[in-house]
């Protein structure tokens, strides 16, 4: 073999390492904290709608409509933060760079199905069709968990599927809406990072 | 003289360099997953991993998912002590010119 071969050799190798790696240190923990972020936030916007709206939990009214959008905001605000915080304390351990070409190439593909669902939302909203929101939010984060999940660990796929079968029946019964919302984000969250969490964390 | 020894003639195929390359860095691989990244054929790809398993550098765990079955592979401790020798051995015939 000539020298030329051995450089191709090498670039190959470069090339497949690349483009096979997985960026594998997500973390359980910050799902099951994100899960009760979820939690705490619906219990919260319960409380308002019950007290201080007319008490259907998918027309929400004036104040109450901005506060609880307000909480969404800052349930998805502390997931973020905890999920980056608690990924990095990981990647860490684990020898892996936080921001490398795996890492990148699993936000992009999380991002665009994310920010589509998250303009489409809003478009939603400000045409008032407030009961459909929630099975929209629940469809479009499981396609973007879908998406993602061909750059990490695999498993994430099936928090995805459920997450569209639930933002399925969300959109065809809107009354359910909230606390399909609450299943998805809240309950799943914190059962599917448990078991990320015993799966893949506690390995030495 | 020792440069050229720690040269791998199992690793000197495009196509087990390849798997190779792909294995130290994922955890494990399937049949499909290699098959796709190395664009090789089912037959061609077998070989060369059952070259790579002969010579204990990987490991094959043969499993059903549901009914279908499912052929995994990841580096054994030898495999991959023996693609770092080699890729050593590689960089050093380069810059030796």
């Amino acid at each position: 073999m000539s020298n030329e071969d051995y450089l191709k050799d090498i670039s190959e190798i470069k090339n497949l390492m690349n483009k096979s790696s997985r960026f594998i240190s997500l973390s359980g923990l910050s799902g099951v904290l994100a899960g009760i972020y979820a939690l705490i936030g619906a219990a919260f916007t319960y409380w308002l709608v019950i007290n201080y709206s007319d008490g259907i939990l998918y027309i929400f009214h004036g104040w109450v409509f901005w506060s609880s959008m307000s909480i969404l905001l800052i349930v998805a605000l502390l997931s973020v933060i905890t999920g980056i915080i608690l990924t990095t304390r990981k990647a860490k351990k684990n020898n892996e760079k936080i921001w490398d070409n795996s890492s990148r190439r699993l936000l992009f593909n999380f991002l665009i199905p994310l920010v589509v669902g998250g303009v489409y939302c809003i478009i939603i909203l400000s045409q008032g069709r407030y009961g459909q929101t929630g099975g929209l939010m629940l469809i479009f984060y499981g396609l973007a968990l879908v998406s993602a999940s061909k750059y990490s660990i695999g498993d994430i796929k099936y928090l995805g599927y459920i997450e569209i079968v639930l933002g399925l029946i969300a959109s065809y019964y809107p009354g359910f809406g909230f606390w399909l919302w609450i299943l998805g984000f809240g309950i799943m969250h914190i059962v599917y990072g448990t078991w990320m969490h015993f799966k893949y964390d506690r390995k030495p | 003289m020792s440069i050229i020894n720690n040269i791998n003639k199992a690793f000197d195929h495009r196509i087990r360099l390849g798997i190779m390359s792909i294995l130290m860095v994922n955890e494990y691989a399937d049949f499909n997953m290699l098959k796709e990244l190395l664009g090789a054929t089912d037959g061609n790809l077998a070989s060369h991993t059952k070259a790579l398993e002969k010579a204990e550098y990987i490991s094959v765990e043969k499993q059903f998912i549901g009914r279908k079955p499912n052929t995994r592979y990841s580096t054994t401790k030898l495999g991959r002590t023996a693609f770092k020798k080699h890729i050593e051995a590689l960089e050093k015939l380069i810059n030796k010119q």
